[in-house]
């Protein structure tokens, strides 16, 4: 049954929200959804580039009072 | 009714805790109001930032070790016998070698390890030098390198986050002492879209690498390394030759964690300000092994562990908290043999970087010596 993880990166300088993002995905199971709050509008940008990148799946992104949340689903 | 507290780890921060209770519970350990037990892994307690040196022959081994018996106030009971099993629904630690131990409080430092087979191919075909044999057979390797292309490649999630930065200087300067720079190819590579995590260490890498002509590949994970063909593969696409890699590893949590049901890879869910284990009352987290999107570094454990010894002291005599943890994180970084500066943050302050200076590096250099008061609580 695939499960779907917060993580809340907002105010993280180190390792900060990609970083986080990346070890998630390496210790979940493929269909697995990781969510991803960050203060940092970059992730809103950066996430899904790197997400394309490697394969895995981007669900989407909602912005929020100050930041945002980026899901992303493990593809592989 | 006496007071036990158990601390699972002597590594860092839980010889941090150990020994600062001591010195805050001297009149409750003294009549026996309280108890405290520490179950550790090893005799020997290792300083790990030392590690980074042994490579280029700057260190000697033995100013790594201390026995942890001497290092841990004589108060603490130690028990070298690995925890197998932490049930924070009974209150109760089995160890290896059978024994239960009950607490009212309990703390969680069991640390974080290298992972080189999680990756293919890469326990075979890298040198890496976050633990001692490994550091040893990189420095033989280095010994005998006599020129070509290495590769210093960094992996999520690790600890101690500017270790990797410091080698790749480090090796500069070696290779240039040897003679060997003009015949040697740099190239360092890095999970995200910049040269370190810290966006201000990655602003002042830039034009240092651009200096010191070392080459950069980010958005690089690794998904293989093939020893045969000495080629290492990004999940991102990239293929690089080497003839010598050197990685920093994937970490996970202690294997206790895990097999525990405590969390997934090892790492504790733990709220940010007060240590607490997320479910618990009565169990701390504390150092690499919390969830805590924060750096997993020597300086975060210690910060945690002063928070902790005054959480832990207030509750046993006052019945109640003292202070939150404010996500402090301070950070040497040596930019080469000669100079060195720092980083620090908080939660709520951003990171600066302070120009690079040699009085920075023989701070860097003392605070190898001095780390010893920090483990026995005095600094």
């Amino acid at each position: 049954m695939a499960e779907r993880q917060t993580i809340d990166a907002r105010g993280a300088f180190c390792p900060g929200p990609l970083m986080e993002l990346i070890a998630a995905l390496k210790l979940a199971t493929v269909g697995d959804e990781v969510e991803i709050l960050s203060s940092d509008k970059g992730s809103a940008t950066d996430i899904p580039a790197w997400v394309a990148k490697v394969g895995h799946e981007y669900v989407g992104t909602t912005e929020h009072d100050g930041y945002w949340s980026v899901v992303v689903r493990k593809a592989k | 009714m006496s007071k036990s507290i158990l601390i699972v780890g002597g590594g860092l921060s839980g010889t941090i805790v150990a020994n600062g209770l001591c010195r805050q519970l001297g009149e409750q350990l003294r009549t026996g109001a309280v108890t405290i037990t520490m179950i550790g892994n090893s005799e020997q307690h290792l300083y790990q930032p030392g590690l980074l040196y042994v490579p280029f022959g700057r260190i000697r081994e033995h100013e790594l070790f201390r026995d942890q018996r001497r290092v841990l106030d004589r108060r603490v009971n130690l028990f070298v016998d690995p925890a197998k099993n932490v049930d924070v629904e009974n209150g109760q630690v089995i160890t290896e070698a059978g024994r239960s131990f009950k607490y009212d409080y309990l703390v969680l430092a069991t640390g974080s390890r290298c992972m080189p087979q999680s990756v293919p191919g890469m326990k075979e075909g890298a040198h890496w030098f976050y633990e001692l044999e490994a550091a040893r057979k990189l420095r033989d390797a280095l010994t005998d390198f006599q020129g070509g292309k290495i590769v210093v490649n960094v992996n999520a999630p690790h600890k101690c986050p500017v270790a990797p930065l410091e080698l790749t200087l480090m090796l500069h300067e070696y290779l240039q002492g040897r003679g060997l720079r003009d015949k040697t190819e740099i190239t360092y590579t890095y999970p995200i879209g910049r040269l370190h995590s810290l966006e201000p260490v990655a602003h002042w890498a830039g034009p240092v690498f651009e200096q010191t002509g070392i080459k950069s590949e980010i958005f690089f994970n690794t998904e293989k390394v093939d020893p045969e063909k000495k080629t290492i593969t990004s999940m991102e696409g990239v293929e690089l030759p080497y003839d010598l890699l050197i990685t920093v590893p994937p970490h996970e949590g202690a294997q206790v964690i895990s097999d525990s049901n405590l969390g997934k890879g090892g790492w504790v869910p733990t709220n940010t300000k007060t240590l607490h284990r997320e479910g618990s009352t009565n169990v701390f987290v504390v150092g690499d092994t919390t969830n805590i999107p924060i750096s997993k570094a020597g300086s975060t454990a210690h910060f945690e562990a002063d928070v902790l010894i005054d959480n832990l002291t207030s509750l046993v005599t006052e019945g109640r908290f003292a202070r939150d943890y404010d996500g402090k994180a301070f950070c040497f970084i040596e930019t080469g043999f000669a100079t060195g500066t720092y980083v620090w943050f908080n939660y709520q302050t951003p990171p600066t970087v302070a120009p690079p200076s040699q009085m920075l590096h023989w701070f860097k250099l003392a605070y190898n010596r001095l780390y010893w008061l920090s483990a026995r609580g005095l600094l």
